[in-house]
């Protein structure tokens, strides 16, 4: 049986609750990103553009399809070649709004479908704009009728961010990886490391139903 | 735009469809200034389409829709301008149920008219005042009665001060108890003047506010009679039928 | 340039992730069966050790669960092939994930079933056994198949830990070739051409479970 000492990676602790930031912050960025495409793709799929339909159609099962590293590969290679200079943070953070993005356009889209067409039609019948109903009337109660699925992708989010460890964006893995090399206590790294995750995703539920209790509070049946 | 016409609203010759079921049937209505229309029928008659065609929630096929001089046609404008100045009040209420009464009253007006905020609740809370739920302003739609709720759903539609309003079945989801309230806002309305077009089978309600009775079947007008003369001697068989049937429910 | 050598590596790289996925998904089922079972079994701690597990593979990384038993299980000592820790990882993730779709499932067969299954005289075994599970297996089947593709997806990950599948081969080639967005362009596409039938086989399940409910 090996001896575990955890005292050498957890006296590295000011790099370890940077990186948790760090993690954090992708993971909040990644995720305003990932709303954004979301109710954007569903307005496109409400609209009648047909060449829009089929390239958010097209986006959604692509990234639906393949794995976070490829794509966050692919981003990373690609963006040079485009001529867009990122740093590997802003990269990750696009390649997580992105993923994030195509499982969001069908998780809302579900809650707009739900919405009674009634809604709809009381707004147009009040003289809005078919825009401005889908932005004053519609959102709200969809997101609000979807709200426990697009947290839990949206903690699976948080968690995808430890891939971005791959094109070395700042954040916890990368880190832990870090003070693996200096100190060769891998198990120790990585086990205190899924603790710290695990609070992050706790941490998270927390923040999600606050802003439920804040965002949808009014009343239904 | 506003037409000097005596007409407000006018539909001639229209037909709608919806795939392969032809709803309307060469469909003609005119609708004076201050004029209470009664339309009943059988359900599936197409009396909710032919309303709901003035303010263009169902496209037609063919035909002419006038309002107060704008003639509705596939352009936007045209449809803009008719909603703002149509009212309409629905089955099902269709209130919204994140905004508070009050604010379900101000969004149209100013986001589509760019009232002021502040004007804008002061309207929202004369109206709801008028329709008698001023103190309910703060609460939310799903605290309210159905009846109150169908309230707020006709100030909300009176805030955009309209010309006409549509009313669709309003009554009818609503438990009996509470269908009077509805009934005598609706009647408060017709008495200050304002031009309804309302698809009901409150015969009461007709015979004490209508100035005409319309009575469809099959997507066509089969008879219109003052209320009077069409519940005394209803001409088409198919009207009586449907009076005996509706008369002996109530 | 990718030449047929290239190619032939990217098979052998496509071999191992279709084998991950095959051994993690079928460790998968048989051990997420245990975790849903457990999970609505009528013994409290049974049931919350079940949950503990649930919550534990999904509140951390994927990434993190296959390192802590990548270098966790030489401490036990243990001596596994690369692959067979890989497997172990993505076995334990399957059986959370599993369980408690299956335990959604199973809680979703109407409780007039178990209550009719009990007025028979059916014992547990037999309740579950020939009443719920058949039940619950046809509703949790789009999200199972759902699941599938989340794995095999899943095992890009095995690639960071060092592992030679598919992605980690893509990566090998790429610095070889130095042309990344072909090399792993192609991945993409041999993932998608995985993954995107399955997507669709659930969801043409689904509506035909939608449909069948409504009616």
């Amino acid at each position: 049986m090996v001896q575990l000492d955890f005292g050498v990676v957890l006296e590295r602790w000011p790099e370890l609750a940077w990186g948790t930031l760090g993690t954090i912050w992708l993971a909040l960025a990644g995720m305003t990103l990932a709303l954004v495409i979301g109710i954007a793709g569903v307005a496109v799929l409400r609209g009648k553009s047909r060449i829009g339909h089929a390239i958010v159609r097209t986006f959604v099962e692509v990234i639906r399809n393949t794995p976070f590293l490829v794509q966050i590969f692919f981003i990373f290679f690609a963006l040079p070649l485009a001529g867009i200079r990122l740093n590997p943070t802003a990269t990750a953070i696009l390649a997580l709004g992105l993923n994030g993005g195509a499982y969001a356009v069908e998780i809302i889209r579900g809650g707009v479908d739900a919405i009674p067409q009634g809604q709809t039609e009381a707004g147009l019948a009040l003289g809005l704009r078919p825009s401005e109903v889908f932005r004053f009337i519609i959102i709200k109660p969809a997101l609000r009728s979807i709200y426990p699925s697009l947290v839990s992708q949206f903690i699976m989010l948080t968690l995808t961010t430890s891939i971005a460890t791959s094109i070395s964006a700042y954040e916890l893995t990368s880190v832990a990886q870090r003070i693996d090399g200096d100190t060769f206590r891998t198990f120790e790294v990585y086990f205190t490391i899924t603790v710290i995750y695990l609070g992050i995703s706790w941490l998270m539920m927390l923040m999600f139903a606050a802003i439920a209790r804040r965002a949808f509070a009014y009343p239904t049946r | 735009m506003a037409g000097t016409d005596d007409i407000l609203i006018r539909m001639e010759q229209v037909e709608k469809y919806y795939g392969e079921f032809h709803a309307l049937r060469n469909v003609n209505l005119h609708v004076r200034r201050g004029e209470k229309i009664v339309l009943c029928g059988p359900s599936g008659s197409g009396k909710s389409t032919l309303i709901r065609c003035i303010n263009h929630l169902e496209p037609i096929r063919s035909g002419r829709i006038v309002v107060d001089g704008t003639e509705l046609t596939d352009n936007p404008q045209a449809i803009d301008t008719i909603r703002r100045e149509v009212g309409m009040v629905f089955q099902q209420f269709n209130l919204f149920p994140h905004m508070t009464v009050l604010e379900n009253c101000m969004l149209a007006p100013m986001r589509v008219r760019k009232v002021s905020r502040a004007d804008a609740e002061a309207t929202a809370r004369k109206f709801l005042d008028r329709v008698r739920i001023g103190n309910q302003a703060e609460k939310y739609p799903a605290q309210l009665s159905g009846g109150q709720q169908q309230r707020v759903a006709i100030a909300r539609a009176l805030c955009m001060e309209p010309i006409a309003m549509l009313f669709d079945e309003p009554t009818s989801a609503l438990d009996p108890e509470m269908v009077k309230e509805v009934l005598d806002t609706m009647i408060g309305l017709a008495n200050d003047g304002m031009t309804m077009i309302c698809v009901t089978h409150e015969m009461g309600f007709a015979r004490q506010v209508a100035d005409r009775v319309i009575f469809m079947a099959d997507g066509q007008i089969v008879e219109e009679n003052e209320p009077e003369a069409f519940f005394r001697n209803p001409r088409h068989e198919r009207t009586r039928a449907f009076l005996g049937e509706i008369l002996a429910h109530h | 340039m990718i030449g047929p050598q290239e190619l032939a590596f990217l098979g052998q790289g496509l071999m191992w992730t279709l084998a991950l996925t095959a051994i993690g998904f079928t460790g998968g089922i048989l051990f997420g069966f245990l975790v849903a079972l457990a999970r609505v079994s009528p013994i409290r701690w049974i049931s919350a050790l079940a949950a503990g597990w649930i919550a534990l593979f999904q509140g951390t990384p994927l990434l993190m669960q296959l390192f802590v038993v990548y270098f966790g299980l030489p401490l036990l000592g243990l001596a596994p092939p690369a692959w067979g820790a890989v497997a172990v990882a993505l076995t334990a993730h399957a059986s959370a994930f599993l369980g408690e779709i299956w335990r959604g499932a199973i809680q979703a067969v109407p409780k007039g079933q178990s209550e009719a299954a009990h007025a028979l005289g059916l014992d547990y075994r037999a309740r579950m056994r020939d009443v719920i599970l058949p039940q619950a297996m046809r509703l949790s089947l789009p999200a199972t198949i759902g699941f599938l593709v989340q794995l095999l997806k899943g095992t890009s990950l095995a690639a960071i830990v060092g592992f030679i599948e598919l992605t980690r081969a893509g990566q090998i080639v790429s610095n070889q070739t130095f042309r990344p967005l072909l090399v792993f362009g192609i991945v993409g596409l041999v993932y998608f051409a995985l993954c995107w039938p399955l997507s669709l086989w659930g969801r043409r399940i689904e509506s035909r479970l939608a449909a069948a409910t409504a009616r």
